[in-house]
């Protein structure tokens, strides 16, 4: 067992970083967030040509060894950073589930033109009501001649205005939270029946409801097995889940060095703020939630590729951890600034709407709570 | 200034390319590394099949060596420990001495009483992730715990401050458990401010004649020796320069031994009070008035395990035996969502736990100087473990209730009130909320990481 970071991973990690501090400020972000399109496309290119985009890829699939850890690095940065490009919607989930599911034709259809920086991908899959079941599937795929028609509602699908093909979740059989009865399908953003209503996220992000009616695909359309989808789907979320917990991680970071950094700066009552010993212990409480975010999130990174019980268990143990404690250290972030946590002008409130948001994707910490527990 | 990949392709190096592997040689190297460019450009993974002889990357699976280490330690325990002890562990039973001491002895005749002390003083010379290993597996198997105040206590401050007299005289006894040893630190006045102690020793020829009371002392009652902290120098410009460190023979006479009974009904503390106690000068560690440099020492010495993961890991699942015994509205109380719920986020919060000293392990493995993590452990070590009694009263309810001290020695042949797992449970929460005071209560260690950390 190691859990430090080899001198390899050091360096990944440094050359993000640098990355962030010279050419994503949080001017820049906020520039970024304001754009008609939500992101930079030229910094989604810097990102394929430093090779970022191929790193949760195989050689096989011509990424860079698919290395969990030399993710979880990228995206604890992309927390520090607040990084709006599509990372997790596009590489982290689309790409993932067709290099998961895809056959070999699919494969080289799509990943080269992704991991190039030449195609976005966005993955629809919750829906109204569903809440975080994963097999809550109410979408519907009829089977007909040469292809399958698509209908349902799609609920905050990351990135699909910009994405050129959206993984759409679908069911041809079964009840509506059976986990048999899934097929996954790679519908292009164009295509008739499908209506695409963007919006803001609160955190800055660009997310959209679709909805599918009649929306016809052709065969080569159709991800792996029919109606097998499920467990690729649950990998392929959990890999994900665990990526975020990262992230979060990144911005908990940042948060709470910011916070620290104002304790030691803002003077009242004739001295600075850390000076009062109860904001001394609120301070090592964000610490110790900080710290204990990154074990998590280390431990579920490091488990991904163990049985998918372990895997279950680590990841949901991850995220549920990382709800209360990133909303204990968003929270106090905003409270031990004062009055300028509360104000759009400071970086805090972004990084704190940000982790609260974060809570919200794929499973809260209530629902992972309870899937810990085994019974989701 | 950074490397595309376009520009790395154009020297020959893209994806897959086994270029810049690490110096360790270790792993299938897909990182594009070059000394002449700011940036790189891929990622790592462990390649399991590779043999290895540098360090591997990152990764939670423990090397075939600890493995090994583990089942080896997990065989001795299984036919050594015995079983009258194990018994009075699994079931919350009282502890005598002896339980302690033969338990001491068998671990001294096998070399493994003191992990912790160099090999020449007699220690194991195991790797930190061996230490940890060992004490969760004698956790996992019930063993008692080795009484720390010799052996990880006074032992590491005569081996490192004290004389060659003194080495001789006390190392060997206490690795044998031939000496018993107790800690004289609090008093009545110092607790948390612990430099405001006022026991006196006053220098008359060859001894010091010492006056004042300890309090709060573990095993008192037991002890062969005391190790004190004692004032001679009332006239110091600080509180913390006047302080010395002595040995006292506890059969000296003038000093007297008084229970303190606590919440539980247990004797486990005592007032130890001296009255014109002469103690030899050659009982002195170090120097006079240099004492509060080896008490700092001794308090950051013990560090590994402090979380006590094992022993929380093996309450948890007696917790959750309790939780599947009860009853609740006609089901298993396990089955309660509410109380399950409870049970999962204590279980996260000790994976939590358990992760954070594995990556403090990880650090100092790779040759890093401990920091201040011990304090964050000791924190939430201690709120794991009393949230792990806190559920367990809650499990039992009203079986809660009957005070049956008997109950908690073994040879009680009475029939049990409620289940047999109840008795200990009410005296165990009561017992335990001793863990976020003692060893500097949790709120001292906050205020230690905000000075050292935090550096508010």
């Amino acid at each position: 067992m190691d859990l430090s970071y080899g001198e390899d991973h050091t360096l990944l990690s440094e050359s993000i970083a640098r990355f962030i501090q010279n050419d994503y400020d949080f001017e820049t972000r906020s520039r970024i967030a304001a754009s008609d399109l939500g992101f930079d496309p030229t910094v989604w290119q810097q990102f394929a040509d430093l090779g970022w985009l191929a790193i949760p890829f195989s050689e096989d699939e011509g990424g860079l060894g698919a290395d969990p850890v030399s993710v979880m690095i990228l995206m604890e940065q992309f927390g520090r950073g607040l990084v709006l490009e599509p990372y997790v919607p596009s590489i982290l989930l689309g790409g993932r589930l067709i290099a998961s599911m895809g056959g070999a034709e699919q494969r080289s259809r799509y990943l080269g033109d992704l991991i190039e920086g030449k195609i976005q991908l966005a993955f629809g899959h919750g829906e109204p009501g569903g809440r975080y079941a994963l097999a809550h599937v109410a979408t519907r795929a009829e089977g007909g001649a040469g292809g399958f028609t698509l209908s349902g509602h799609k609920a905050v699908v990351h990135n699909a205005e910009a994405a050129d093909f959206i993984i759409v979740s679908a069911r041809g059989s079964g009840e509506v939270r059976a986990q048999d009865g899934i097929s996954l399908f790679v519908v292009p953003r164009e295509t008739p029946g499908l209506t695409v209503r963007p919006y803001r996220t609160v955190d800055g992000f660009r997310a959209a409801e679709l909805v599918l009616k009649g929306a016809q695909v052709g065969e080569d359309a159709l991800l792996g097995e029919e109606g097998g989808a499920y467990p690729a789907i649950e990998a392929v979320t959990d890999r994900a889940v665990a990526a975020v917990c990262s992230e979060a991680v990144g911005v908990m970071d940042l948060l709470r060095e910011t916070t620290l950094e104002y304790l030691k700066t803002r003077q009242q009552f004739g001295r600075p703020l850390g000076a009062f010993q109860v904001l001394q212990h609120r301070a090592v409480d964000m610490l110790i939630a900080c710290e204990e975010a990154r074990s998590l999130a280390l431990m579920a990174t490091l488990s991904l590729d163990k049985s998918a019980p372990e895997r279950r268990r680590a990841v949901s143990a991850a995220k549920a951890h990382m709800g209360n404690s990133g909303r204990k250290v968003g929270q106090e972030a905003v409270q031990l600034h004062g009055g300028m946590g509360v104000t759009d002008e400071l970086k805090v409130g972004h990084y704190f709407k940000r982790l609260t948001m974060i809570d919200t994707f794929f499973g809260d910490a209530a629902h992972h709570l309870d899937r810990f527990a085994g019974d989701a | 200034m950074y490397r595309t990949r376009g520009e790395f392709a154009a020297d020959g190096i893209g994806p897959g390319n086994r270029y810049g592997m690490t110096a360790s040689g270790c792993g299938v190297a897909t990182l594009l590394v070059r000394p002449d460019c700011i940036y790189i450009s891929g990622a790592v993974r462990p390649d399991s099949g590779a043999a290895c002889e540098g360090r591997v990357v990152m990764n939670i699976e423990l090397t075939s060596a600890d493995r090994a280490f583990r089942d080896e330690v997990r065989a001795f325990l299984a036919t050594s420990l015995p079983p009258d002890i194990k018994r009075r562990v699994e079931n919350g039973l009282e502890l005598g001495r002896e339980d302690y001491a033969s338990w001491h002895r068998i671990l001294y005749e096998k070399g493994w009483v003191a992990p912790g002390w160099p090999v020449d003083h007699g220690g194991t010379g195991w790797t930190h992730m061996q230490r940890y290993l060992y004490d969760e597996e004698s956790a996992a198997a019930s063993a008692p715990r080795i009484m720390p105040f010799g052996v990880n206590m006074v032992g590491p401050v005569i081996f490192t401050f004290g004389n060659s007299a003194q080495k001789a005289r006390y190392l060997p006894r206490i690795l044998s458990g031939e000496d018993w040893w107790c800690q004289g630190y609090s008093e009545p006045g110092a607790g948390s401010d612990l430099a405001n102690l006022r026991t006196r020793a006053e220098r008359d020829g060859d001894v010091y004649v010492v006056n004042g009371q300890k309090t709060w002392t573990t095993s008192a009652h037991w002890a062969d020796h005391i190790f004190c902290l004692v004032r001679t120098d009332p006239d110091a410009a600080k509180p913390q320069q006047g302080i010395s460190f002595l040995l006292i023979d506890m059969r000296s006479s003038g000093i007297e031994v008084k229970p303190i009974i606590t919440i539980d009904g247990g004797h486990e503390v005592n007032d130890v009070f001296f009255e014109d106690v002469r103690v030899p000068v050659e009982n002195l560690v170090g120097e006079e008035n240099r004492g509060w440099t080896y008490a700092k020492f001794l308090l950051s010495f013990e560090r590994a395990g402090i979380a006590d993961v094992g022993r929380s890991k093996k309450q948890l699942a007696g917790l959750k035996r309790i939780a599947a015994a009860e009853l609740s509205n006609g089901r298993p109380l396990s089955e309660d969502d509410r109380f399950r719920e409870k049970i999962a986020s204590l279980e996260i919060d000790l994976l939590a736990l358990e992760y954070t000293e594995l990556r403090a392990l990880s650090r100092q493995t790779s040759g890093e100087e401990p920091g201040t993590e011990a304090n964050i452990l000791k924190i939430r070590g201690t709120e794991v473990q009393q949230r792990i009694t806190e559920l367990a009263l809650e499990a039992v309810g009203t079986y809660a209730n009957p005070y049956v001290p008997e109950a908690l020695k073994d040879g009680w042949n009475e029939e049990p009130i409620g289940p047999e797992y109840a008795a200990s449970v009410a005296p165990r929460y009561f017992n335990w909320r001793k863990a976020s005071i003692y060893g500097g209560s949790n709120e001292i260690q906050k205020g230690i990481v905000a000075k050292l950390v935090l550096e508010l």
